[in-house]
């Protein structure tokens, strides 16, 4: 059974046809690649998948489980978490009580107005072992708004492995970020076991090439090439529309 | 923090000794008005301060609740019953205005919630048979629980005080909570919520019903106080004065309703008997206030004593400059 079934996947925007047509099929604990020109409908797709977005026609499928009209918020009960292109986290709060939210997301005591939640050893402790992961442990308490573009990077990934999905996607994890502070997302993204499939958006082909197994060239909402490393980097028509001559 | 709790039990301690030491009843009854309108300040809160969404027709609710009490009183049941009964139709009211209101957010909100504040006043300017119309209702008597009349000055004083201490501790808490964190979350982050598992939209029902709780509460205090209510209580005026309350003392804050009910309701009646243009000096208040404290008075005074006393006022003016650089993002 596949982690992820997309088939016949569309979604229109009045005129403008985003994603046409799109079949994919991901293995249990795939590293999978999308890589296409800007405007190749990359995250439009995300946002069907994690149900963002409604399609207009076609199917998702996660672990054999039809999830095309199963509302956002349940996709998260059900196993998938995303990271996103533009930071989208809690600026007010601090990095802890960041992770925190999302530990919170799929516990029933989100809906608790009685407790105090920061009394929740077993929520601190969890958190806490999540930002250890990723190496912010020793800043948990800072607020966000204080910390670097990287560091909200790694928070973003925590606050994703917090909630131990089984499908993982990452929306441009290396966009803006510095060599070192890439080589350290890099290692982080490498640590993760393999009972999570990740699929993964990314533009910086020396660091997403060396992750991914197999990748799938998206351009003008259409999957063009798909296949293993090499084939797809050999493939003529990843040269024209994307990696260039 | 030392200085925080002796601040507040100092506050408290003034609080409860106030018939003591202020002068004559008006003033203890002033004092009176300021409770119950702090607690109608804390429900609104709720939802400007905490869920981002500024409603316009809570005076509307308000007079729901208030109308309620006086039309039972009126059909000669006791004040318990009629207390009970306006609690439970001013939260199927909270409920049909959430369940309209919160198709929308932003601006759409805003306006959603001015149409039914106004819909709500224009069915008490005309449904006569029910409200009176302009005449309005009357109430005989105020209640005397536990042989406590509340027709006297001081025992209504304290009766206000309870429920209003009840009302913030039930904020403090709230606040605390995991669905408070989960409200401030959907403040922030809407988008963000949903896909980490929360049902946005019940987080924000929720809230709603909270708020409309403690505003119907405050306005069964109020109803008794005045023993009187007509539709001018439900006009779009009062609606902004609660607001005016909420942004003037710090939106998001435990007490900055409250400060904002004291500070409201001082200048409408105590100033304006000593100046005949009253809203002129309220409105120069407000914009003083915007422009000298944009958060607030609350959290503007704990800013400028950190900058005054603190090394810490550094640290927290980084902050506020930080965040306001991601709001853009």
């Amino acid at each position: 059974m596949s982690a992820l079934t997309i088939s016949g996947l569309s979604k229109a925007f009045g005129g403008l046809r985003v994603t046409r047509k799109v079949d994919l099929n991901v293995a249990p604990g795939e590293r999978r690649l999308i890589i296409g020109p800007n405007g190749a409908g990359k995250t439009t797709l995300f946002n069907l998948i994690t149900g963002e977005l409604t399609p207009d026609s076609g199917s998702i499928q996660l672990f054999g489980q039809d999830i095309t009209n199963v509302p956002s918020r349940r996709r998260a009960h059900l196993g998938m978490a995303r990271t996103y292109q533009i930071i989208t986290l809690f600026a007010r709060d601090t990095i802890i009580h960041n992770v925190t939210l999302a530990l919170l997301g799929l516990s029933p005591s989100r809906w608790n107005p009685l407790i105090d939640l920061k009394r929740q050893g077993h929520f601190v402790e969890r958190a806490q072992a999540a930002l250890e992961k990723v190496g912010l442990a020793h800043i948990a308490d800072r607020p966000l708004a204080q910390t670097s573009y990287g560091e909200r990077r790694r928070v973003e990934i925590a606050m994703a492995l917090t909630q131990n999905p089984k499908v993982l996607l990452l929306d441009e994890p290396f966009a803006g970020l510095s060599i070192d502070e890439r080589r350290d997302v890099k290692n982080l993204l490498l640590a993760i076991p393999r009972d999570v499939t990740i699929v993964m958006i990314e533009h910086n082909m020396d660091v997403a090439l060396e992750f991914a197994e197999r990748i799938t060239l998206l351009h003008f909402g259409e999957v063009i090439v798909e296949g293993n490393r090499t084939e797809v980097v050999a493939d003529p028509r990843t040269r024209e529309v994307y990696l260039g001559h | 923090m030392n200085l925080r709790v002796l601040a507040l039990g100092a506050a408290l301690v003034a609080l409860v000794t106030l018939p003591y030491w202020m002068a004559g009843i008006y003033y203890i009854n002033v004092s009176s008005q300021i409770l119950f309108y702090a607690i109608f300040a804390l429900g609104l809160n709720v939802l400007v301060g905490y869920a981002g969404l500024v409603s316009l027709g809570h005076a509307g609710l308000f007079g729901v609740s208030a109308y309620a009490t006086g039309y039972m009183l009126q059909l000669g049941f006791g004040h318990p019953t009629a207390i009970l009964v306006a609690l439970v139709i001013s939260m199927i009211a909270m409920a049909i205005f959430a369940a309209l209101s919160l198709r929308s957010t932003g601006i759409g909100f805003i306006m959603i919630t001015l149409a039914l504040g106004e819909i709500l006043w224009g069915l008490a300017y005309r449904w006569i048979s029910l409200t009176g119309g302009d005449n309005g209702l009357s109430l005989k008597s105020r209640p005397a629980p536990f042989g406590f009349s509340l027709a006297d000055a001081n025992t209504f004083y304290y009766a206000s005080l309870i429920i209003f201490l009840l009302s913030l501790a039930a904020m403090t808490v709230f606040v605390r909570s995991p669905l408070g964190a989960a409200l401030k979350g959907t403040r922030d982050q809407p988008r963000r919520m949903n896909a980490l598992g929360y049902h946005v939209w019940a987080i924000r029902f929720f809230a709603c019903l909270f708020s409309g709780l403690l505003t119907s509460v405050s306005a069964i205090l109020f109803v008794y106080y005045t023993q009187f209510i007509s539709p001018q209580t439900l006009a779009l005026t009062s609606s902004a004065e609660v607001l005016l309350m909420v942004i003037s003392g710090g939106a998001g804050t435990l007490l900055g309703p409250v400060v904002g009910a004291g500070l409201v309701v001082v200048v409408k009646t105590v100033v304006s008997g000593f100046i005949e243009r009253w809203n002129f000096l309220l409105g120069a208040i407000f914009v003083a206030i915007v422009i000298l404290m944009p958060e607030g008075l609350v959290p503007g005074s704990v800013r400028l004593w950190r900058r005054v006393w603190g090394k810490r006022g550094r640290d927290a003016g980084a902050g506020v400059v930080a965040s306001g650089a991601e709001a853009k993002s």
